[in-house]
């Protein structure tokens, strides 16, 4: 597990997503775009400054099959990272 | 909700589709306003999806909505709203999508007589046609007072189980959705799109006309939400912050406008709209000063940055309110 686990790190590649200054719902909109580009297992880091996305981006995973990995709040900016699921969204 | 609901308790996979048309009320202004900081932050279009178990794809229609904005075939409502036009397009667009993913047939929330505008008896068919869905529109809350609809037809829904809903109250909606146990509901149709607000018309309808076109970019549609607005003369207008939120919000737009702040005392951020000349930049710093902590002082300096021009300060006397006409305000 921690060797798939390992792997899985290698090999993701993380894509950035400049989504500051958009309201709610464009930086899931962009999200959203974003992700339709890219394969299971890769890497999306969204940076946005609505407050909402930080409860707007992790629905929009769970609803649609992806993982949230992490989220880091620094001043007014957001930066939401987020892991592609399996399932076309 | 409840229509897809409806669907989801006759076995049918439904997936939800959201277009953002760039004049939504939710999520923007929430955003936007330290006064509405408190309020939830949730984007009621995904959490009705995430409540029912269903997928929700977002549709972005801004280009497209403009000609639905700006020459809607019948008309608008009591201000900007285009309700019918607007209903049909959406209708088409979900029509569009459905085919290519293999899905059957559209289903929408309408329910005869409980909009003015677009919810009548004689409206429903007109939605049907002009959105190209035809009989693959199913309204399953008012669909027992309409024809039969394709999937009614060949048996893929229970004509039995849907509903016969009509009129303004919502309270046969209310009472179903207690009986699926939903509790929580986003608002009606109609408070969610700022096109159905009359001031938000009047901002419309002045930069149309202080423009001399009927035309929109996001940007322009976005900027009517926040702020006060004031156009003292026919060639500018202000955007004044009235808060800290709107502070943040307009800064994203100060390369784009030139705009005004004040630097002796605490003040808004102003947005400036237009080609003013010397005469009139100094009317917009006095604006300014007057909605800063300045507004008693004798003097108020406000810097100035014209739109690709190095900030300058004048040092300006606040308008007293008796000089701000009412009619200012759009």
């Amino acid at each position: 597990m921690a060797d798939e686990d390992a792997g899985r790190r290698l090999t993701a590649a993380v894509h950035d997503l400049d989504a500051r200054g958009l309201l709610c719902p464009l930086p899931v909109i962009r999200t959203q775009d974003r992700v339709s580009g890219l394969r299971p297992g890769e890497r999306l880091r969204v940076r946005c400054t609505d407050p909402g996305t930080e409860s707007d981006v992790p629905a929009w995973c769970r609803i649609n099959g992806h993982r949230i990995i992490g989220i880091e709040r620094e001043r007014d900016e957001i930066a939401i990272t987020l892991e592609v699921g399996g399932g076309s969204s | 909700m409840l229509a897809a609901r409806v669907m989801l308790d006759q076995g049918v996979h439904v997936e939800g589709l959201n277009f953002f048309t760039g004049f939504c009320v939710e999520g923007h202004t929430h955003a936007i306003r330290r006064k509405d900081q408190a309020k939830p932050k949730r984007n009621n279009a995904l959490w009705v999806a995430e409540t029912l178990g269903i997928k929700l794809h977002f549709i972005d229609v801004v280009e497209p909505y403009k000609q639905i904005v700006l020459n809607p075939r019948h008309g608008y409502g009591a201000h900007l709203n285009p309700c019918l036009d607007c209903k049909s397009f959406m209708v088409g667009r979900a029509y569009e999508w459905m085919e290519p993913r293999g899905f059957d047939f559209v289903v929408t929330g309408e329910v005869i007589g409980q909009r003015p505008k677009s919810q009548r008896r004689d409206t429903m068919p007109v939605v049907a046609r002009e959105s190209g869905a035809g009989d693959r529109l199913l309204r399953p809350l008012c669909a027992r007072h309409l024809p039969p609809t394709l999937p009614e037809r060949e048996g893929w829904v229970d004509r039995e189980a849907l509903y016969d809903f009509h009129g303004r109250s919502r309270k046969p909606q209310m009472a179903l959705a207690r009986h699926f146990g939903i509790e929580d509901y986003a608002q009606p149709a109609g408070g969610c799109c700022f096109l159905t607000n009359a001031h938000y018309s009047a901002k419309l309808e002045d930069l149309w006309r202080s423009r001399g076109a009927r035309d929109y970019e996001l940007d322009d549609i976005m900027l009517l939400k926040v702020g006060r607005h004031l156009r003292p003369r026919p060639n500018f207008k202000l955007v004044v912050a009235r808060e800290e939120g709107e502070n943040r919000f307009l800064r994203g737009y100060r390369y784009r406008f030139t705009h005004l702040r004040t630097l002796s005392h605490e003040g808004p951020l102003a947005m400036l709209d237009g080609a003013p000349d010397e005469g009139d930049l100094e009317l917009a710093a006095r604006l300014v000063a007057r909605f800063s902590q300045g507004r008693d002082a004798e003097r108020v300096q406000v810097e100035i940055t014209v739109r690709g021009r190095e900030p300058r300060v004048l040092t300006v006397p606040p308008l007293p309110p008796s000089e701000i006409p009412a009619q200012w305000y759009i």
